[in-house]
């Protein structure tokens, strides 16, 4: 059978953060409160000049880097997988692909599921490349998240991306399988033509993330025989820091395997971005022979379950392209009133 | 084979510069236009040849074919009428087409006109419409202005050449001292360095007293032959040379930054020409659109050695009284950038100061050599014309 | 030419996108944007395609307070020209840093950025932008790597 999996992989984070204590100030909240509920504290924001389609490129021409020799022209498919699409209609995908010179023979498309859209993505790649259909494919998570101003979400929706180029050889990963589990969960919607999204408070968790969350990631590792004990690390898609954490108890992974992929505690939610920024990050630590489980969710709802084993191949080509922490690291401040005009808040 | 013949300025006038809010395109053309007929004692009917240096009718007032328009509006027709572009260069490119006619012998007087109504619009859309001068697809496209690019000259040459930022203070000071004594100037206040180094800024190191004005304006001056200009009046003034050059379009391209080669080209043709020397000439007014423009102009005019025009400033030897007076009549600056009439407007002041017309306090004494130098965009046009009184 | 032209959006957005350019093969020297003859040896020139490596220094630099419209949301703007380390100059905003931290000769990286946007409801146009280099990202390889023993 086939080996298919990540060829390059590349983040990208925007520099500008803006602390959760001067939103909370600025509604007349408790910052620790908040802080501490959500285990955030600070979330990045895009330059004005910055939307979904230029961190896509970012991290795409980051992914090429470790890709090591693989041409545009090689790459057959890219998905951009997004909340925050710059076009309602005219996909990200095609700017990104004309950006890295994957033009013209390319099959492109944006996708959208909530947090996931990009995982889904990856599974469209996965079955081209084992179909014999293409050489390579790039799946890209991106997102400018939108949050109203004073809605909780507003401490968590953030900005950033990460993009996988996945093939039959240069094998960095191995992804050794892939499942799905979807259902119909209004938990978090935005209608077409509203500027911020809408979710139904505390019904977002048991019925909605970790329902999928968890029922996925077990059909994944019963199908494969696997147990959390075969594991070094666990990526789960990251709303916050406790959700991701109490989805690992549940399963039976120790916070400890869960830690090293936990970006949002530094950066906030960066939807489509979330679970591929962990699963980077994770990489840019990971040693061969470490297996890795990532399970994304996307609101609406449903899960991907993928099971990742890494090869030698990953330690000298992780250095050609910055990791995740430098992302995170490299950061300046804003205030409350230059987020908003960043944001366009004043625009309503 | 014809030889080209001698070519005098029989008169010239201009309207004030400002914001004209009551007149239109036509009236500023019109108000000129007749001022300097019956300063030469002309009919209407004698001018054979009109040419209009105008930049952009068309995206500041929605009107174009402006060579026709003039002809109308002076009462002109049936003759040729022929409009010039070359950005804030039309005016000065338009001069050299008119001496270009009456030289080659088959016009006799010919009429050159520049006129420009910048402010139906509002400013940021005359900002806008100015970018046409620049590159658009490589420079306007990725957010640079006018001010932007001359800044960006200015940023180098303060850096290689280690000249003070005050050198383009003194400059907008001496220019709006000029334009004080100007009755036809756009600004008449005068201004200290401290008032220019601590305005607005509008790119950075120009500030507001670097920049020059968003103004409406027309200029007109009368060309005929040497051997009749007596005809018409007791002081033609000669035209010695009036030389375009061109350069690339972008700043992007320049072989040196800091030097606009247009202006060095056009300078030592139109000397050569005149079989003139720079130590010959007693005034001259040149394009200050920016300060830093002014600098550059001295030095590749050829009146002093690149990076050293600064020096001329701070001993005060650019005001009317110093070794080489430079915009007597305030500039650009001060007296006003309409565009396209701008290049016009620089002869009609040259003519009032080597007749000795100008006002009390802004006359240079004795003035029998002047030269007139005009731009287009970032230096990709440059027009340098010498007129001598005979 | 209006901004909300289409065509001339697309005419010269590889270029934008990819700094693509042209080199002449007989003199060596490269050219942004992409040119058909050599300026220097005009019909002698081989003309091939070439990809800038999107590295350069500030050759100057300004920050422009009075945006022309479809720039106002970048005021002020950090405006520069950088010459390329193949030789071309270039001119775009300066981003991820303050104005002070700017000097002539600084090290600078192409990114891709949004140009403007001709209204919420049109075209947006995205192009090249420069950034400070940094390479101090390589020494978070030479780091001790994060144990998986580690408390959150």
């Amino acid at each position: 059978m086939m080996k298919v999996g990540i060829v390059g992989y590349g983040a990208y984070i925007p520099k500008w953060r803006i602390k959760t204590e001067n939103i909370a100030r600025l509604w007349g909240q408790d910052p620790e409160n908040i802080k501490s509920g959500l285990g955030v504290e600070e979330k990045s924001v895009p330059s004005i000049d910055e939307d979904t389609a230029t961190i896509a490129v970012e991290a795409a021409r980051n992914a090429m880097k470790r890709a090591n020799g693989v041409k545009g022209n090689e790459i057959g498919a890219i998905y951009v997988g997004s909340e925050s699409h710059p076009y309602a209609v005219k996909p990200t995908a095609v700017t990104v692909a004309e950006a890295v010179g994957l033009t013209p023979h390319v099959t492109a498309a944006d996708t959208e599921f909530a947090c996931k859209a990009a995982t889904a993505g990856m599974q469209a790649c996965l079955g081209l490349v084992k179909g014999g259909y293409l050489k390579y494919g790039m799946t890209i998570g991106a997102d400018t998240a939108q949050s109203a101003p004073g809605d909780a979400l507003e401490y968590t929706a953030a900005a950033g991306g990460a993009a996988f180029i996945l093939g039959g050889d240069n094998i960095l990963a191995e992804i050794e399988g892939t499942c799905s589990y979807t259902q119909d969960v209004p938990d978090f919607w935005r209608r077409e033509g509203s500027l911020y999204p809408r979710h139904a408070g505390r019904f977002t968790g048991e019925p909605a993330y970790f329902e999928q969350v968890i029922k996925c990631s077990k059909a994944l590792m019963e199908t494969l025989g696997t147990c959390p004990d075969d594991y070094t690390y666990a990526v789960f898609h990251m709303p916050n820091t406790k959700f991701p954490l109490k989805a690992a108890g549940i399963l039976g992974f120790e916070p400890k395997k869960v830690v090293t992929g936990l970006v949002v505690q530094k950066i906030g939610n960066t939807y489509s971005g979330s679970s591929l920024l962990g699963l980077a990050a994770v990489l840019d630590e990971a040693r061969p022979g470490d297996r890795i489980l990532m399970t994304s969710y996307g609101s609406g709802a449903g899960s991907d379950s993928f099971s990742i084993n890494v090869t030698d191949q990953l330690e000298e080509r992780k250095k050609l392209a910055p990791p995740v922490k430098y992302y995170v690291e490299r950061r300046s401040y804003l205030s409350y009133s230059m987020y908003a005009k960043n944001r366009r808040l004043y625009r309503g | 084979m014809f030889k080209k013949r001698d070519v005098a300025i029989i008169s010239a006038s201009a309207t004030k510069c400002g914001e004209h809010w009551d007149k239109g395109l036509k009236d500023l053309a019109w108000e000129a236009g007749v001022k300097a007929v019956e300063e030469a004692g002309i009919s209407g009917k004698d001018i054979e040849y009109l040419v209009v240096g105008n930049m952009s009718g068309g995206m500041f007032v929605g009107q174009e074919h402006i060579g026709a328009l003039v002809a109308d509006f002076l009462g002109l027709n049936p003759i040729p009428s022929l409009r010039v572009e070359a950005a804030c260069a039309s005016g000065g490119m338009a001069f050299s087409q008119g001496y270009l006619a009456v030289a080659s012998g088959l016009y006799d007087i010919v009429a050159v006109g520049g006129v420009e109504k910048m402010t139906d619009v509002e400013p940021e859309q005359a900002t806008s419409v100015l970018s046409g001068a620049m590159d658009f697809e490589w420079e306007a496209y990725f957010g640079a202005t006018f001010p932007g690019l001359y800044a960006l000259i200015a940023t180098r040459y303060l850096h290689e050449y280690k000249v003070k930022r005050e050198a383009l203070a003194e400059v907008a000071v001496k220019n709006h001292y000029h334009g004080s004594l100007n009755p036809l100037a756009h600004f008449r206040n005068k201004i200290t360095v401290e008032d220019a180094l601590t305005a607005p800024p509008v790119a950075e190191p120009l500030r507001k007293y670097d920049c020059s004005p968003i103004s409406d304006g027309a200029a007109v001056a009368i060309l005929a032959p040497l051997e009749t200009a007596r005809k018409y009046t007791d002081t033609p003034i000669i035209v010695r040379a009036s030389v375009p050059a061109s350069d690339t379009l972008s700043l992007l391209k320049r072989r040196d930054m800091c030097t606009m080669d247009a202006t060095v080209n056009a300078a030592n043709k139109a000397f050569s020409l005149a079989h003139i020397e720079r130590k010959d000439v007693d005034v001259v007014e040149v394009h200050d659109c920016f300060t830093i423009a002014e600098l550059l102009a001295i030095e590749d005019l050829g009146f002093c050695e690149k990076g050293e025009a600064s020096k001329l400033y701070y001993e005060g030897q650019t005001y009317v009284g110093g070794t080489l007076p430079v915009n007597t009549d305030g500039g650009l600056k001060a007296a006003g950038h309409p565009v396209g009439a701008t290049g016009v407007k620089q002869i009609v002041e040259l003519v009032k100061q080597l007749r000795g017309e100008a006002e009390k306090g802004r006359q240079v004494s004795g003035a029998e050599i002047g030269l007139a130098h005009n731009v287009g965009g970032s230096g990709a046009t440059a027009v340098v014309t010498i007129l001598s009184r005979s | 030419m209006s901004l909300s032209a289409a065509p001339a959006h697309w005419r010269r957005m590889r270029e934008r996108y990819r700094l693509l350019g042209s080199k002449c093969e007989t003199c060596g020297n490269t050219f942004f944007p992409p040119t058909k003859v050599c300026p220097k040896c005009r019909r002698r020139g081989k003309i091939t395609p070439i990809e800038f490596s999107g590295r350069g220094k500030v050759f100057s630099y300004t920050i422009i307070h009075a945006a022309p419209k479809m720039f106002e949301d970048y005021t002020p703007s950090t405006v520069a020209i950088v010459q390329l380390n193949e030789g071309p100059k270039v001119l775009s905003q300066l981003v991820d840093c303050e104005p002070d931290e700017i000097k002539i000769d600084m090290d600078v990286e192409v990114c891709f950025r949004k140009l403007f946007e001709q209204d919420r409801g049109g075209i947006i146009s995205y192009g090249f932008k420069f950034r400070p280099l940094d390479t101090s990202w390589t020494k978070y390889y030479d780091e001790p790597r994060q144990a998986v023993d580690s408390q959150i």
